[in-house]
Parts: C-alpha cells; sequence; structure tokens
C-alpha cells in the first residue's frame, strides 16, 4: 500500500517536473513549484519526516512561491526563446543526472538499521535523550541541546541570509524612493 | 484584491487557526514534530497570506518593517545569550543543565523553550522581512 502511495506521488512529481520544463509561460512555471512543493511535502510525510514536511509546505510551496510571483511582476511572463541549441545543456544535465543515479547505488538502503549513522551515534542519542534531557522527542533533544552549537549556527545562516537580502533589494528601493522621478515608479 | 469576497472571508477564519497550529507546533515540539524552525515558516506564511490578501500597507501597519529588523538579530542574540547566560552561572557554552539548580531535566526544558523562542524570532521575521522587501520594489 505504501509502496503504490510513493509509487503514485513520485510519478505525479514526474509529470509535474515535465511539466516545468515545457511549459514556456512563467506563470505557469510557478505555480507548477508550488505543486512540486507539495508533492514533495507529501513524500516526506510518507517517510515519517513530517517536521521537514511542514518546512516544504510552509516555505516551498507558500512563500518562496509568493515571492517568484512578486519577482514575476518586475518581468516579462513569457520565457525568451533560447539563442543557443540546447544540445549542450540538455547532455549536460543528462550526465549529471547519470552521475547522481550513480552515486545512490552506494547508498545504504532507506531505513537499514545496520548503517553508520543508524548504529554508533544515533543509538546513543536514542539511549541517552530521555534519562538525561527528559525531552521525548529526540529530534528536539539533538537540534537543541545536545547539538546546540549546529543550530545557533544555522539560526546565525539565517540571519546572514537575511541581512544579504536586504543589503541587496532594500538599498536600493531607498534611493529608489528619494527621487520619485527617475521613470520606473 | 478588495472584491474577492470568499478569499476574504475564507482568509479571515484560516489565519487565527494558521497561528494556532503554528504555536502548537512551537510550544509542542519537545513531544511531537516541530520546533522553532517549524513555527517560524508557518507564522511567515500566515502573514504573507495576510499580505496577499489585505495588502502590504495593511500587514505593515500591524508589523512595521523597523519592528522586524530588530527581531531578526533580537532571535539570534536570545539564543547566544542563553549560552552566555549558563557561562555566567557556572557550566559550559548552551549547558541548560545549569538553568535549574535543584533539577537538571529542567533546565533542559527551559533552555529548549528559550532557544527554540529565538529560532522562531529569527526565522519567521527573517523571511518576512524578505517577503516585505520583494513586494514593495514593484510599486
Amino acid at each position: 500500500m505504501e509502496f503504490l502511495f510513493n509509487l503514485i506521488l513520485l510519478l505525479f512529481l514526474a509529470a509535474v517536473t515535465i511539466g516545468i520544463i515545457g511549459v514556456r509561460n512563467l506563470f505557469a512555471v510557478v505555480v507548477l513549484s508550488g505543486a512540486y512543493s507539495f508533492l514533495m511535502a507529501t513524500l516526506l510525510i510518507a517517510m515519517d519526516a513530517v517536521d521537514v514536511g511542514m518546512t516544504e509546505a510552509a516555505v516551498g510551496a507558500g512563500v518562496s512561491t509568493v515571492l517568484l510571483l512578486s519577482a514575476l511582476h518586475l518581468t516579462n511572463t513569457e520565457e525568451a526563446p533560447a539563442k543557443h541549441s540546447n544540445v549542450l545543456p540538455m547532455a549536460l544535465a543528462l550526465l549529471t543526472g547519470a552521475v547522481l543515479v550513480y552515486g545512490t547505488w552506494d547508498l545504504p538502503r532507506y531505513g537499514d538499521p545496520d548503517t553508520p549513522m543508524n548504529s554508533y551515534v544515533g543509538d546513543e542519542y536514542l539511549e541517552r535523550s530521555i534519562p538525561e534531557t527528559t525531552i521525548p522527542n529526540v529530534v528536539t533533544s539533538v537540534l537543541a541541546s545536545y547539538r546546540g552549537y549546529d543550530t545557533l549556527g544555522e539560526t546565525a545562516v539565517i540571519f546572514t541570509a537575511g541581512i544579504g537580502v536586504l543589503m541587496l533589494l532594500y538599498g536600493r528601493r531607498r534611493k529608489g524612493d528619494d527621487d520619485e522621478g527617475d521613470g520606473r515608479s | 484584491m478588495r472584491g474577492h469576497l470568499i478569499l476574504r472571508v475564507v482568509s479571515k477564519i484560516l489565519i487565527p487557526f494558521l497561528l494556532m497550529f503554528a504555536l502548537y507546533v512551537q510550544f509542542h515540539g519537545d513531544f511531537g514534530p516541530g520546533g522553532g524552525f517549524q513555527a517560524g515558516v508557518i507564522v511567515a506564511a500566515a502573514f504573507v497570506l495576510y499580505a496577499l490578501i489585505f495588502g502590504l500597507r495593511a500587514m505593515q501597519k500591524i508589523i512595521s518593517p523597523a519592528l522586524l529588523e530588530i527581531a531578526v538579530p533580537l532571535g539570534v542574540l536570545i539564543y547566544a545569550g542563553v549560552g552566555v547566560y549558563t557561562w555566567i552561572l557556572g557550566g559550559n557554552f548552551l549547558d541548560y543543565n545549569m538553568l535549574d539548580s535543584h533539577d537538571p531535566s529542567h533546565g533542559q526544558h527551559l533552555g529548549v523553550l528559550l532557544v527554540e523562542a529565538g529560532v522562531l524570532l529569527t526565522v519567521s521575521s527573517t523571511m518576512l522581512l524578505i517577503f516585505y522587501t520583494f513586494a514593495g520594489r514593484g510599486r
């Protein structure tokens, strides 16, 4: 049953991806990429990664779709026709895909208990989390307590990303606001 | 979107539940899936929905960009501040056991709660701030 469910979701994902490649209207591309994110979120929930699924639905399908739409507002909604032949990019994409598929052959099977990540540190965390922290959700105790430094770094990365976007876009907008007659507004 | 009655009514009903769900994800992170990051993006998505339906100006009346510019670094400061505070109490950086002198596990719960609050603040305000700058450029 779960196999069938995953198969249908993956087929939908492939169909949406082919749609994104084929469609030349950028508005349709943005909507399709939102649909892609929702399918991906459903797949993540099927893989029991509910927190990742929530993030994917809220960021991938929600906020970033809106951001892409507001970027679309500033540009043309039709994709410009290609100036060069598509053969070289196509070959490069196929080659990269083939290398990635080749790379998955060495990956351990999904959920295999004998992999390094499930046998040394993972077991240790599972055994020690409840006696040491009394937090029932091991994901939270690992992220916020055992690996608190990493999460602090992660928060600092988000902070830096926000500052970076502000420096790129906000400053320019302020300049535009100062002299209203620059023709664009 | 003044004319879209159904969208306005439905989102007015939905937004409180979205925010409620975000708070649930935030404070239930110790027990179920979720935490500061997930709650932060849900809060941001709820506010972005509000801005889409009622306009950027109405949204900025509720949360001004200046407030967000304070909230973004404040979250990181809360997180790092917990670490410094445990330092002052005599432990290692981010050693939550120090936060409660009687029961170390209470300290852990308190530490995780504070740290997740910092993450929520930074993530949601960064998302909203990026949205503000993007959406404000078109006009």
